[in-house]
């Protein structure tokens, strides 16, 4: 039997680091299908789970697993998913129900190049918006992008804890590139890293209102077979969780479940700046494009161009207020993803026409060299001058 | 009740007598209860509840037997039977 | 009589949300009939009522789940069987009853059904089988009969119907049974022997839609009882592959197969001593 956090120096994939992640943060429940290129960490959970009391099972569609892990996730269990582009369009079903039920659970995007079947052994970014808006219906959520095995070790654990904090699925969305890549990865005691749980319900059992929310506007979570006689319903609902169609039901809802996430942004933005102090060109990127932005930095630096970083570590919610207060100290801002341009619209919605805002993107199947980066900036430099 | 055969110890079985109640409110007026009704016991009221149905009414109270068979068939959950105390009249 | 009518209460009202009565069901749905064998039977094979979670998909089956005081989880349309696999799985504790409909069950949530089976997950699955959407206003299921109208067949279904327990035993169910909501003691019994067995149980509930299918076929909710009680034969321990759902030639009914086999987590458990 092996412990549950693997203390120690590893050089291990992206995908084994995300699994190792979550059995460090606590979950006990894994439900997926395979598909390439987030394959591994099912293949990686169904090994540790076992040894760990926790339960894995492949069902037969990803439609499936996320129904198991928010069916698990109500039974008490922290539990997660892993999937890439075709999956994850069918968990989108699911993710709508995880939203509304208010159920926490982690939801991983090994992304690789699409539409439809794509590129299925090649990364891109291209399910960001996906991401944010693929279940139907207004909601909010939160999205975390990693740009390195270490990082999707920890940022399985944040997304854990924000889960259940907050009481939503959250996702990770990282890429074939960053999943497949073996670097060493640090796993710390496990005294030292910090684990959240969903808040419990505290008074009399039969006045518990499962969807009253708390002073931060997350509402205590009873869970199946706590005596609370619960409800709870994709429908439309009120505190008590019964359904009630009305507008002002509804109102009422999207209140609750936007409100517990606008309300602590301040909690949940996480981004990182790089020499942003005196630069005049700002990349905005974020996972493995984030990497390659970071060696365009130095390497525009030494060209005499000065560029800073402003790298999302949450990318939903957007952190709106950055890149506005960004806007206005640089002369350019430059959003870097694989894609046509996806996170670059809310990069030029923030900007509001303030300043010029570039996409240095593809169609997706590679990564973005820090050259081409830099060629870009060389040619933006000299428009801005002329 | 006609028998077709009648037991030896026909004298010394007690059969139960039940107490229908019906829950007015709740009954849709599908007449499940009135119709497969073993003892006949149920009518159809004249009268409407709250929703504009009809709801069933005891006929024949001396007739049940508790079978709980109209509290089985309801789909409203309006109508069920207690077992009647051994001195009670049933058409009280 | 008045006096005695309000004496007492439902024997039900200790498992009902009495708030949310009367129930969205149209006058003569069999749903309610069948929810209500489901909570007599609950009560009467003794389970922890806090441990029993009932989940439900979409329809108007689906709804059931809202209307009982037990946990209750109401779903996606279709994924009620993958969400109960999570929750059995993550607390086997808990014991875990689908109620849900035909179309819910067996068209968009058919893969995850003959999978849930074949798994032996350890869940009871009451499906109210009317023969058609009943909450979209009556279009063809994956159960109606063929040459039956509905609103997306109005000159009769061109399709055959599922045999729903030979479905259910060929994918791998341990106890099977089918009945109707007119016999309601057999039902009763067959939903309580099934919450009492380990492994995938299914009990098929024939129930009538006077509103979606009824009226089209001209079947008023009493023709419909008057066909279970007139077309019906019971025979328990029949081969699935042989009864039948003919409302003109017969429908068989009873207790088909009720076996033992290991559930999914029986397996799983053995499979994880193997860690050691």
């Amino acid at each position: 039997m092996k412990p549950a956090v693997l203390t120690g120096e590893h050089f291990i994939t992206g995908d084994v680091a995300c699994a190792e992640g979550a059995l460090a943060a606590g979950c006990r429940f894994f439900a997926g299908y395979p598909i390439t290129p987030a394959t591994e960490i099912a293949e990686h959970m169904a090994s540790r789970l076992p040894h760990v009391c926790g339960t894995f099972i492949q069902m037969e569609d990803e439609i499936a697993a996320m129904a198991a892990v928010l069916g698990a996730s109500n039974a008490g269990v922290k539990s997660m998913t892993a999937t890439s582009g075709p999956g994850f369009s069918l968990i989108m079903e699911n993710l709508g129900l995880g939203i509304c039920t208010e159920t926490p659970c982690v939801v991983v995007n090994v992304q690789r190049a699409g539409p439809s079947t794509g590129l299925p052994t090649l990364g891109a970014q291209g399910d960001m918006m996906q991401a944010r808006w693929g279940s139907h219906g207004h909601y909010e959520i939160i999205t975390l992008a990693p740009s390195s095995p270490q990082e999707l070790f920890y940022q399985t654990i944040t997304a854990f804890n924000m889960s259940e904090t907050y009481r939503l699925p959250v996702l990770i969305m990282t890429d074939e590139v960053t999943g497949h890549l073996s670097e060493r990865v640090v796993i710390p005691e496990p005294g030292a890293i910090q684990l959240q749980t969903r808040p419990v319900p505290k008074g009399r059992k039969d006045r518990f209102k499962p969807f009253q929310p708390g002073p931060n506007g997350v509402a205590p979570m009873g869970i199946a077979g706590g005596g609370y006689g619960l409800h709870v319903t994709g429908l439309t609902h009120d505190e008590r969780g019964y359904p009630c169609m009305n507008p002002e039901t509804q109102a009422e809802m999207l209140d609750r479940l936007t409100g517990k996430i606008r309300r602590n942004l301040k909690d949940i933005l996480l981004t990182e700046s790089y020499r942003l102090d005196d630069a005049d060109i700002a990349l905005v990127s974020y996972g493995v494009s984030s990497r390659s932005s970071l060696a365009a930095v130095d390497e525009a630096r030494q060209a005499g161009i000065k560029a800073g970083l402003l790298r999302l570590i949450t990318v939903w919610p957007f952190p709106e207020e950055r890149i506005r207060e960004l806007s206005r100290k640089v002369k350019c801002l430059v959003t870097v993803e694989i894609n046509l341009g996806q996170i670059h619209l809310e990069v030029q919605r923030c900007s509001e026409g303030r300043i010029p805002v570039c996409l240095v993107g593809h169609a997706g199947g590679t990564v973005i060299s820090p050259d081409t980066i830099v060629d870009r900036l060389k040619g933006l430099l000299q428009s801005l001058h002329a | 009740m006609k028998y077709w055969r009648v037991p030896l110890d026909m004298e010394e079985i007690e059969v139960s007598r039940g107490i229908v109640h019906i829950v007015e409110e709740r009954c849709k007026g599908c007449g499940y209860c009135i119709e497969y009704c073993p003892r006949d016991v149920l009518e159809f009221s004249p009268k409407y509840n709250a929703r504009g149905y009809h709801p069933p009414r005891v006929k024949r109270p001396e007739a049940c037997v508790n079978c709980h068979y109209c509290e089985t068939i309801c789909p409203d959950f309006a109508i069920y039977s207690v077992e009647a105390p051994p001195d009670a009249d049933p058409a009280a | 009589m008045e006096k005695t009518r309000t004496r007492s209460e439902h024997p039900l009202n200790d498992l009902l949300r009495t708030d949310r009565i009367p129930h969205i069901w149209c006058p003569g749905c069999g749903i309610g009939t069948a929810f209500s064998s489901c909570l007599v039977a609950v009560k009467a094979a003794g389970l922890d009522l806090r441990k029993t979670v009932m989940v439900s998909g979409i329809g108007c089956s689906g709804r059931g789940a809202g209307y009982t005081k037990l946990d209750s989880y109401h779903t996606t349309h279709g994924r009620a069987i993958p969400f109960a696999t999570g929750m059995k799985l993550a607390n086997p504790e808990l014991n875990v009853v689908v109620f849900s409909g035909d179309g819910d069950l067996f068209a968009i949530g058919g893969n995850h059904f003959i999978h849930a089976a074949r798994r032996n997950v350890d869940l009871t699955v009451v499906c109210v089988n009317n023969l058609n959407y009943g909450m979209t206003g009556g279009q063809a299921a994956a159960t109606t009969p063929s040459m039956a109208k509905t609103t997306t067949t109005p000159l009769g279904n061109p399709e055959p119907p599922f045999n729903l327990p030979l479905l259910a035993f060929a994918a791998g169910a341990t106890y099977v049974a089918r009945w109707t909501i007119l016999h309601t003691r057999d039902l009763t019994k067959s939903i309580e022997e099934a919450l009492t067995r380990r492994g995938f149980s299914f009990v098929e509930v024939l129930a009538p839609c006077p509103t979606g299918y009824g009226r089209r076929n001209r079947e008023k909710p009493l023709d419909s009882l008057k066909i279970y009680q007139e077309r019906t034969i019971t025979r328990n321990g029949a081969n699935p592959a042989e009864v039948t759902l003919d409302f003109h030639r017969g429908i068989t009914l009873g207790k088909f197969v009720d076996l033992e086999r290991p559930t999914f987590l029986d397996a799983y458990e053995k499979v994880c001593s193997l860690t050691q």
